[in-house]
Parts: C-alpha cells; structure tokens; sequence
C-alpha cells in the first residue's frame, strides 16, 4: 500500500500565530483610542479614519497588482497603517487630503521599499511628514474637542499652549483626552488600554515605551522648566503625540532594531530627540521626526548590537 | 578553572537547591504526551529484520557476515572502523538473507544486513552474566560498552564509548544524566525512568566509576512528577547523587541547555560538555549500559514511543533494532486516517520518512505520525523583524538574519551572526510568525560554510 507521505525539513510544528492575526491584534489594540477620537472629535474623525484605511488598503493592492506581486491586502498590515496615520491627522484636515496621505504611506512608506518587512522607515509617519510639508497650516490647525467652547481660530494644543503662552493644560484632561490634538493622540487612557493589550498578547515589548517615554519625560522634568528639574514630568508625558508614538509607532517591529537592548537605545533615542524638539526646536512636537530619525538609525544599531554568542573567553 | 568549577558544585548544592532551574530561552509547545501512561510492552518477534550499518555518528560499522551465514541473538555482524564507530549486532537469530542498500531513516539508502528469522530467538555465547562487575577496572567498562556497540540513545547516537574515554587533559568532575525528554510527544525515558529504575541509576554508577567522578546529577522536566519521585526514592541513600527538577520547557534535553541549567557553566562556542567538566549521558544510554556490563547484552533493542493523531492505537515499545517502521505501526493497528508526516523522532528535530520500509534504529527515540491536516503547507510571508526567532535561540544567534543572509548566498555574514553556533533545535521556525523555514536556511549555510572551511564549529566566530 503506496502512501504519499511529506517529507520536510524540521521542525514538523507551527505556532498557530502568523502576520495577519499580529496585525489584526494590532487593529484590536487601536479600538480604544478610535473610540475616543470620535467621542472627542466627532463623526469626523471615523471620517478620517475609514478614508485613510480605504485608500491606503486600494494603493497596495493596485500598487501590488501592477507589479505582478501576490496582493496581500488582508494580511492586516494596510489597514493599521492606515489607522495610524488617520491618529496622526487634525481633526480638521479636508478628506481628500487623508485620501491622499493613505496612498503616500502605502507607496513611498512601504512598496517603494519593497512592502512589507522591508521598509526603514514607518509608513504613516513618512506619510503625515510628507502632509506636513506639502500642507504645513492645515497640519497644523486645530480644532477643540466637542466638549470645549473656543474660539476654533486660536485654539492650540498642549504643547503650543504651553510654547507660546506657558499655559499648563490641566492632567487630567489629557489623560482623558480632552484636549485639542491629532485625532487619536489625545486620551492617554484609551492608547494605555490599547497597548498594554498588546504587551498581554507579546505583540510588543516594554523596551521601546519605557525608555522612550522615560527619557522624553525626564528630561523635559530636567530642562522643561524655569530651573533645573522644574520641568512639567507628567504633563510632557501625557500632552502631544507621545504617548501614541511610544506606544504604537515606534513599537513597529519592522522599523526598530530587534535586540532588548537595540530597542532600548532606540527608544532612549526617540525620547531625546523629542525632548530636544519640544524644549528647543521650532514645532511644539517632536514625536514623529524623533522616531523617523531613529528608524533610519535601526539597521545601524542592529549592526553592533547582536545577540551574545556563546564563545571562549 | 578548577577551582571555578568546584565552588560552583558547592554554590548549586546549597542554594540553588530548592528553586526550579532552566536556561535562556527556549519555547514551551503543547506537550502532546498521549502515551506517557502507558507501560512499555514487548513487541512480538518478527520474520525479518534490516539491520542498518550506519546507525552512529561517525564511520559506518564493516560486516563481518555473509550472505547465508547462520547468526545468534547479540552476535556481532558488523563491526567498528576507526575510533568514532560503533559494533552492530544481529537482534534476532536466523540466517543472513540480504547485505545491501537499504532505505535508511536518516539519508539515502545505504548498507543494511537483512537477517531472517528463525523463530528460536537463540542468544550468542558471548552473552553472560558478570556479577563481579563492581570490581572492573575503567578501561575494561569502556571495553565492553564499546563491544556492545553502545551508542547515545537520546537520537544524537554518539559512540558512548568515545564519550567515556576523555581526552587525558580534560579534567572530569560531574555526570549528568539526561531525563528531560523536552520533545513533545516522546515518552520512552519517561517510562525507562519509571520501569527500570534501579538498573538506570546502576548504569549511572558504572559510567560514574569509569570516569572517576564523585558528582552525579539526573536532570528531569519537572512534567515528570511519577519519574522524578522514583529516582529520588532510588537515590535517597546516594551521598553524591541528586536529582534535579526542571522547567519543562525545550530543548531542556540539550547538552548545553542542560549544562547551563544544573551547574550554571556554558559550553565554549565550538567547545564539548567535556571542556567544562561534565559528561551528558541519556538516560536509556545509562540503561543499556548497566545491561552490557552486568548482563553482557549488546545493544540490540531500544524503547520506541509510537505516537501521533495518526496512529491508531499509540504505544511505547521494546523494539528489536532493524525491525520496520511498517511493523512497528502494523503492531499498533495501522494508520488512523490519512498519514501525512511519518517522523521519526520528536516533531522539532525528527526526521520526516518517505517510506515505511525504514528500519528501527539505535537513535530511533520515536516514530511519530501525523495526520494529513496537520501537515497542512503554510504561507511564507516576509520577516517583519519581530525578533521571536531570536529571543527563543538558545544558542543567543540571529537565526533571522544567518536565514535573510544564506538565502543570498552570503555565507560569510551567515557565519557572523553565528550560524556555525546553531544546535537545528528548530524552534526559531516554531515560532515565526512569518513561517519562514528558518532551520532549513541556517542548515544550508552550514552545510556551505563547513564544506568551504572544513571545520566543524569553532572557526573564529566572533560576536558582541
Ligand atoms: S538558530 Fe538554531 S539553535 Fe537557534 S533556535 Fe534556531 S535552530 Fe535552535
Ligand atoms: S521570527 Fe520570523 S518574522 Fe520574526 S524576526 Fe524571526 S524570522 Fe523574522
């Protein structure tokens, strides 16, 4: 009785995990934060959102097809960097401009570099840096949450209102996420639930958060004040995209080094640069060139940290 | 260093007595043990046995029959070339029908001497009891394990009496006993541990007294609670004897793991268990050999753990050496289902057979079958750089980037991120989530870079 039998090379098991349920995760995490972005900033921002995921979704399989490539828009990936790039968007930006943000993230974020796993940078900060610059007033003007009678002119985020005015928004508005803001920045509580889902399901390591947030924190505490150690520790920590970008873009396996201790110098990276920006730079926030930056620094930091190899002394 | 060494015994005697030890890294599959409860039952004597000439590391055994040759049960048929070599025995008595190629469980067909039965089952002289066995001098132990043509039985097959004659520069202190049995699935030293138990801590002795060792450790998953409680019970009036629990987690049953887990001392890159002092010996190895010295048996049977969703009726076996994989699964009633993956060994590092005409041999720790949905092709997908496959090396390597590497044929940075290093453990591919066929790729790389440089190991690897 002939029997065909597969002959392959160990091991003959699987973990059940794969990419897509990672990504999906992923998706699962954002909930939190989607939620309170619409309750904070109105039907907009699920306007925002869907546009960006749609469009980033098309572009790569479009972009996929054209290159006779297996179209993999299901593997979850598109539709989280469509999410985060629509969080890293003002409330008030035109939807065709999100449109247009999606396919940037999707073509000059991601397929340029050959998709999936071979970008350097993060996709949906390469995407809202290049709308920055293309679009710097409309990037930068905001709108008050719902719950906030202001006048829409003049209303400024956190960080610019602490800048320009030293005026020091109240913590627990912006932990709750009260504030004025990209759309899904703003409620730490609702990215901290996210995320600490993420760390539960080993998504994602303490490495990178810890340290970035740390390092920005502390020394925004150091020089963010009057006096050495005056700084505003909590409020730096809570305001801006901090928060968001610590815990979920500079978290992306794809653009930051592998080991613990790579990631930890990555994050340590972002969080200085960040505080540098914020304390001494032009623009109120840092959070994403920090972590653009770092992401071109990955591949080097990988290159000279390297898993310890057991050998003679 | 030998001062190093012994304050190291002293400091894991005392403090770390009580604590559950393990190593860095490592995965914790499901255990899949369906047959850990099950007795070891003899199985039935057979027509017909092939007996492979390459069952051990290093040189293949010569034949020292011929065809129609009349041979006993324990009587040598093939015997050892060269220093890392093992005997061969015929395992039943009957006539030599057959020598040659044979479909081989490890690689291309090679030499095997076919013998058929002749039901009498009638031992070789040379078979005898020694009760004086305590009184033997070291190289008269290596003598008779290397007649009985003893090799490792936890699937590695390593010549056992290799292992027992150290180099006379390396300085020996501690035995280890290898009961982890980390691969899931497997359950043959589980039993061994149960069932014959006296006769493995004997063969313990021996192999203490050979090489002159006062420290003696059995190392035991802790999932084995039966097991452990037995040996602990055997020991309980050894003075240098202690059994050690540990965290069932693999590859536990790793030398090296299993190194760094009892004594805390890690095995130089390129470097043997012997270069820090200690001897690694499985447990069914330390069995076998408590059966040559007392008993005069040559190796000529081993337990098998049939298992799997595609095994009707799963078993541990007492299977004569050479029997056939198709036997051994017609013994338990055949398939269940569709096979898709006949392996033999455990699912992380076994072997994946193409046909059931390969024989049982010294290394065959189980055969494991598969079913057809569980052998379903997975979708590769790009490395997304998460850094499991690095963070469960036990080897601390970067089996992602020796993979991205040797897929380009760039062997040389293969090298440098440590591929000589790597153990085939598999359990960087369990995890990946990408499904990339992470061991196969770092296998190609090595199999390049030892026929390039020759080496084995230790070619000036360096590292961070
Ligand atoms: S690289 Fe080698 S030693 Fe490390 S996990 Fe993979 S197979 Fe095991
Ligand atoms: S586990 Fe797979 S996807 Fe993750 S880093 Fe290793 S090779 Fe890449």
């Amino acid at each position: 009785m002939p029997q065909r039998l597969v002959v392959s090379v160990s091991p003959h098991i699987r973990i059940k995990g794969n990419i897509p349920r990672m990504m999906w995760d992923v998706v699962i995490a954002l909930v939190p934060a989607t939620i309170a972005s619409i309750y904070f900033f109105g039907s907009k921002a699920i306007y925002i959102i869907l546009v960006t995921t749609f469009s980033a979704l098309i572009t790569e399989a479009l972009i996929q097809k054209l290159c006779k490539k297996p179209v993999t828009i299901f593997d979850g990936s598109a539709v989280v960097t469509g999410i985060l790039l629509a969080f890293n968007l003002p409330p008030g930006i035109p939807l065709w401009m999100a449109g247009v943000g999606g396919a940037i993230a999707i073509s000059i974020g991601k397929q340029a570099f050959g998709g999936l796993g071979h970008n350097i940078f993060n996709p949906a900060l390469v995407a809202r840096t290049i709308l920055l610059i293309s679009f710097p007033v409309v990037m930068t003007t905001w709108s008050p949450p719902r719950f906030i009678s202001f006048d829409a002119l003049t209303y400024a985020t956190p960080l610019t209102a602490l800048k320009m005015d030293n005026i020091l928004t109240p913590l627990k508005d912006l932990f709750i996420g009260n504030v004025g803001g990209c759309i899904g920045e703003t409620s730490a509580l609702a990215l901290i639930i996210g995320a600490l889902y993420l760390l539960l399901r080993k998504h994602i390591t303490w490495h990178i958060p810890v340290t970035f947030i740390a390092t920005a924190g502390i020394l925004c505490w150091l020089f963010g004040g009057a006096e050495l150690f005056r700084g505003p520790f909590l409020f730096h920590v809570l305001a801006g995209g901090l928060l968001l970008g610590a815990l979920f873009m500079a978290t992306d396996p794809v653009t930051s080094p592998t080991s613990r201790s790579g990631r930890m110098i990555f994050g340590m990276g972002c969080g200085a640069i960040t505080a540098l920006i914020r304390l001494k730079g032009g623009p109120p926030e840092g959070v994403s060139f920090s972590i653009l930056l770092m992401n071109a620094f990955a591949p080097l930091i990988d290159r000279f940290i390297r898993p310890r190899k057991s050998r003679v002394k | 260093m030998n001062l190093y060494v012994l304050e190291n015994i002293n400091h894991t005697n005392k403090e770390q007595k009580m604590k559950i030890r393990s190593f860095r890294g490592g995965v914790h599959p499901p255990e899949e043990k369906i047959t850990f409860s099950l007795p070891i039952q003899e199985m039935p004597l057979l027509k017909k046995v092939v007996i492979p000439l390459s069952q051990h590391t290093g040189a293949p055994a010569k034949p020292v029959v011929k065809v129609g040759d009349r041979v006993k049960r324990g009587q040598r048929i093939g015997e050892a070339q060269g220093s890392v070599s093992s005997n061969i025995h015929a395992s039943i008595s009957g006539k030599v029908v057959d020598i040659a190629d044979h479909p081989h469980p490890l690689g291309p067909p090679s030499l095997a001497i076919t013998i058929e039965s002749d039901g009498r089952d009638e031992h070789h002289p040379s078979i005898k009891h020694n009760n004086d066995y305590f009184r033997l001098h070291p190289n008269e132990i290596r003598e008779i394990v290397k007649e009985a043509g003893i090799v490792g039985l936890g699937g590695a097959a390593f010549p056992t009496h290799v292992k027992l004659s150290p180099p006379e520069d390396k300085w020996i202190d501690t035995v280890i006993l290898n009961g982890c049995e980390c691969e899931p699935y497997l359950t043959c030293d589980h039993r061994l541990m149960i069932e014959k138990t006296y006769e493995i801590i004997q063969g313990l002795k021996i192999i203490a007294k050979t090489l002159e060792v006062t420290s003696c450790y059995i190392g035991i998953e802790k999932n084995k609670r039966d097991a452990i409680r037995a040996m602990r019970e055997e020991i309980r009036n050894e003075a240098n004897m202690e059994v050690v629990p540990l965290k069932t987690k693999y590859p536990q049953g790793s030398e090296r793991q299993l190194i760094e887990a009892i004594l805390n001392r890690e095995v130089p890159s390129g470097g043997l268990p012997l270069d820090v002092g200690v001897i690694v010996q499985n447990v069914g190895t330390a069995l076998a050999i408590s059966e040559a010295v007392k008993k005069g048996n040559p190796l000529i049977e081993r337990v098998v753990t049939v298992t799997g969703k595609g095994i009707k009726n799963p078993a541990n076996l007492r299977v004569r050496i050479g029997t056939l994989f198709q036997d051994v699964i017609d013994y338990c009633g055949g398939f269940r289902g569709k096979p898709g993956k006949m392996i033999m060994g455990g699912p992380l590092m076994g072997f994946s057979q193409y046909t059931t005409q390969v024989p049982v041999i010294k290394g065959t720790t189980g055969i494991l079958v598969l079913p057809e949905e569980e052998t379903e092709e997975i979708k590769e997908r790009s490395c997304i750089r998460c850094n499991r496959c690095v963070d469960v090396c036990p080897m601390d390597i970067s089996p992602n980037l020796i993979a991205k590497y040797a897929s380009k044929d760039r062997f040389d940075w293969a090298r440098e991120y440590g591929a000589l290093d790597c153990m085939e453990c598999g359990i960087c591919a369990y995890v990946c989530p990408a499904k990339i066929p992470l061991v196969q790729l770092i296998k190609y790389a090595k199999a390049q870079l030892t026929r390039v440089t020759g080496g084995t190991g230790d070619t000036g690897v360096t590292g961070g």
